[in-house]
């Protein structure tokens, strides 16, 4: 009988994923000279189960590779080996390498042997140096450091790419014998490229449409491989570039990040599974069971011939729990989606760890409310976003040690994760204490594109805001982490997507606090639902701030064309629900209906229907998925009569204003202008 | 060769058997749609409007649990707007694109008619009309007894750009 294993792949990749998370974490953690044994075991576990896995699925690439590090492992837990900072850097490495090789195998891409080769000799390299090298080198691993590590093993090779011209054999050169001539000089690996060659019909059988990347492994000088091609110097493209071994910090950590990027977007399509506390599926097989039971007793009415006072107090009492239940049950239900933050945090003390050292910077991070939970989808739309965040405080915020200590300031920066629940809502807080957001340069930034005339009154929010602006960027020097102005709009456009908004308070000198709220799930929205004429909208319940009756005396027209109202010490912008949704309302006299004013990203709105309905849990249903999006909708929702109705997307409503009704001028005067 | 003969030309090698078409009516005229694609009939009701999108669009409706866009085919090809009465029905369609279902639908249309087995070389190609009328939704027409019936193209038809999310269009 045979079993067809493949089904059990995913969960390989899924689990192997999971040990590789582990290991990264507990690598860094691990304390160099004086290594925590349980650690390493851990560690040591998770490779281990790798290696196990991957061999049972005939991954022997994987397989091989992982063995190296077991072994190394292994001699770490026995004490045969000291841990070194060396070594947690090469095993650092070695966790991106298998990543990728594991990513490359789930979505069938061809394996990058290159690099799986250079850091499997890398590995095999420390396994064969016997303990007191490494500890010599130990102190420190910067780039000099490094050369002369490579100079000891002086065993590099050489990487040659080979891309004749079409017309080199019609000189009498051959590339297959030269191929072979560096065959001679060490163990070469081949890798051909054949994207040049065209169809049959096309093909001139003398012209050589083929190019090669060549791996030589053999410590040979420059001027060995030079010579092999010296008779076709002028008639191919030749790059011949060094395998640099040890090389530091610069190898991984820019890799790293971009390639996990990459490989999170591949895998969202496929089907994902969700690991659920056995707590969990316990309480709901209760739930359901307690849902059987008042099911069967709402079942002994239906037999009852007549109702009289005591039938009818059952039935009351038997819908009553049939309400609880089905609300416990609910809850529980959404329990399942809803995973704590930390898988979204743990990626942080490698990035904030790896940047720092490329830039030079004392940087301390500092997570709390990893417990907090959110659902699983919008955790894992977030962690791009948070990644963009903290590369930038990073970059941007804290400053270089001198200057800190120049400004009186410990030379160690510090940067806050904090998570937390509030009014429904997750918050995630990216906290630094660097310069904070140098408002003039922004605001002359601002003029110098034209996204604020001369003259406009605008607060300090609004000026921090315009870094939300697609294409803005203050950076002076555009580093390949930040500053090249795609980004902070970005960021906000994810945010939103996900119905949350992002905000960012900061103090010169002091430090910037980014705000990210976020609705805990996806599925289910707290809504205000409105009545305009025949239509009921549902506008989301966390931006509304207060719905008021309207006082003629405090509405004011602007240009004729738009008027505000005047709330306290503001003006508010009306907005007619029935002309941005072009349906026939009730009245169009604003004092016969309600103002609804909702807040979102800093502009407040006053949202003009016809009536307050209820407000109530309603459930997200997408109006893409047979139809497409709508602008100024978030989607569509069932009411308990059956009836579908439109849930408003406050952000899009706003643009559908600002391009229906008003003209640009009303943008100004609402940003503070018309004060007087 | 025009598309819709390439089609035909498909269908004539794909297999000599029948083909049943669900046929109804509009503005007097018969158009058929596959049977296979027909999810279900459902009479007539109230639709919740969506705003800002053509008036052929009459919105959506709920359809035990998932939203469903219900478009009006006497709008849609512009044929004068006719009063619901009993025999107005919504056809549930399943929408294709490259052989995958992308989404389901409904259109309005005056009756249903008949269903009708129809050998798939009967179904000719629909003549040019040049660019005065908007052939691209029929596929070809099919002579059942005396009369005519016009295929429709219902994956081209609601895959259209004001259908379906831009992104889906341009891929």
């Amino acid at each position: 009988m045979s079993i067809d294993i493949s089904q059990f792949l995913q969960t390989f990749f899924e689990e192997s994923f999971e040990g590789l998370d582990i290991m990264e974490s507990e690598l860094l953690n691990l304390n160099v000279g004086s290594a925590d044994k349980e650690t390493i075991n851990t560690i040591f576990r998770a490779a281990h189960s790798i290696k196990g896995g991957s061999g049972t699925f005939g991954l022997s690439s994987v397989a091989d590779y992982t063995h190296v590090l077991e072994t190394l492992l292994d001699e770490m837990r026995d004490g045969k080996r000291d841990v070194t900072q060396q070594s947690v850097d090469v095993m650092l490495q070695s966790v991106d390498v298998l990543r990728e090789m594991l990513n490359a195998l789930q979505d069938n891409l061809d394996l990058d042997h290159d690099r799986i080769a250079s850091s499997h000799k890398q590995l095999t390299d420390l396994l064969s140096s016997d303990t007191s090298l490494p500890a010599a080198s130990s102190t420190d691993s910067n780039a000099p450091k490094d050369s002369d590590t490579q100079e000891e093993n002086s065993s590099g090779g050489w990487i040659i790419n080979f891309s004749p011209y079409p017309d080199m054999m019609k000189t009498g050169n051959d590339p297959v014998r030269i191929i072979r001539e560096l065959e001679e000089l060490g163990n070469l690996t081949i890798e051909l490229n054949d994207e040049k060659v065209p169809s049959l019909d096309e093909l001139e059988p003398e012209s050589c449409y083929l190019s090669w990347k060549l791996t030589l492994h053999a410590d040979v000088p420059i001027d060995a491989v030079q010579d092999v091609f010296s008779w076709v110097d002028d008639e191919c493209e030749l790059q011949i570039n060094e395998i640099i071994i040890s090389d530091g910090y610069s190898g991984p950590d820019r890799r790293a990040p971009e390639s996990t990027g990459k490989a999170r977007k591949a895998a969202s399509k496929e089907q994902t599974s969700i690991r659920v506390g056995i707590d969990k599926v316990d309480d709901l097989i209760n739930m359901v069971g307690e849902l059987v039971i008042t099911q069967s007793m709402l079942h002994q009415l239906h037999d009852v011939e007549e109702f009289n006072q005591n039938t009818l107090e059952r039935l009351q009492d038997g819908l009553a729990q049939l309400e609880q239940h089905t609300r416990e049950l609910q809850e529980n239900v959404m329990r399942i989606r809803m995973m704590p933050i930390s898988f979204a945090f743990q990626r942080f003390p490698r990035l904030v760890r790896d940047l720092s050292n490329q830039f030079g910077k004392n940087i301390e991070l500092k997570l709390t409310g990893e417990q907090t939970e959110l659902d699983k989808t919008v955790m894992e739309k977030i962690g791009d976003p948070l990644v963009h965040l903290v590369r930038n405080s990073l970059d941007h915020g804290i400053e270089m040690p001198e200057i800190r200590a120049e400004a009186g300031k410990p030379e160690t920066g510090t940067i806050e994760l904090n998570a937390f629940h509030r009014g429904g809502n997750i918050i995630i807080e990216i906290k630094d204490d660097g310069a904070g957001l140098n408002t003039q340069k922004i605001l002359q930034k601002a003029k110098e594109n034209g996204l604020v005339k001369e003259g406009d009154t605008i607060t300090t929010e609004q000026v921090n805001d315009l870094i939300f602006q697609p294409g803005f960027s203050t950076a002076d020097v555009v580093s390949d982490v930040s500053g090249r102005g795609v980004g902070m709009d970005v960021v906000r456009r994810n945010i939103r997507a996900l119905n949350g908004s992002v905000e960012v308070v900061s103090t010169p000198g002091v430090g910037s606090v980014f705000t990210i709220r976020l609705p805990i799930t996806l599925a289910i929205l707290d809504g205000q639902l409105v009545r305009v004429g025949k239509e009921t909208y549902v506008i989301p319940l966390i931006s509304i701030i207060e719905s008021l009756q309207v006082k003629n005396e405090f509405v004011n027209a602007v240009t004729g064309s738009a008027e505000v109202y005047k709330l306290r010490d503001e003006y508010i912008p009306i907005l007619r629900l029935y002309e941005i949704f072009d349906v026939e309302p009730d009245t169009k006299n604003l004092s016969a209906g309600m103002l609804v004013i909702v807040e979102s990203e800093g502009q407040k709105l006053a949202i003009f229907v016809d009536e307050l309905l209820s407000q109530q849990q309603v459930v997200i249903k997408s109006l893409e998925t047979n139809f497409r999006k709508i602008d100024g909708l978030s989607g569509a929702t069932i009411l308990g009569d059956g009836t579908v109705a439109l849930i408003a997307d406050i952000v899009g409503v706003y643009e559908l204003y600002q391009k229906k009704i008003v003209p640009s001028e009303l943008k100004v005067i609402h940003d503070g202008g018309v004060a007087a | 060769m025009t598309d819709a003969e390439m089609q035909i030309d498909e269908l004539k090698r794909e297999d000599a058997e029948t083909r049943e078409f669900l046929t109804f009516m509009l503005a007097g005229e018969e158009y058929g749609v596959d049977i296979l694609r027909v999810q279900e009939i459902k009479g007539w009701d109230s639709v919740t409007n969506i705003p800002n999108t053509p008036d052929y669009i009459r919105g959506v409706i709920n359809l035990r649990g998932t939203i469903v866009p219900i478009i009006d085919m006497r709008l849609r090809f512009k044929l004068e707007p006719l009063e619901y009465g009993p025999t107005t029905v919504v056809i549930v369609l399943k929408v294709e694109k490259n052989s995958e279902f992308v989404r389901t639908m409904g259109v309005v249309v005056d009756a249903v008619s008949d269903v009708h087995d129809v050998p798939a070389n009967q179904v000719k190609a629909s003549p040019d009309f040049g660019t005065t009328v908007d052939t691209d939704f029929v596929k070809g027409l099919a002579t059942v007894g005396e009369k005519m019936v016009i295929v429709l193209d219902i994956d081209y038809m609601l895959n259209s750009q004001e259908l379906a999310s831009l992104d889906e269009v341009m891929e």
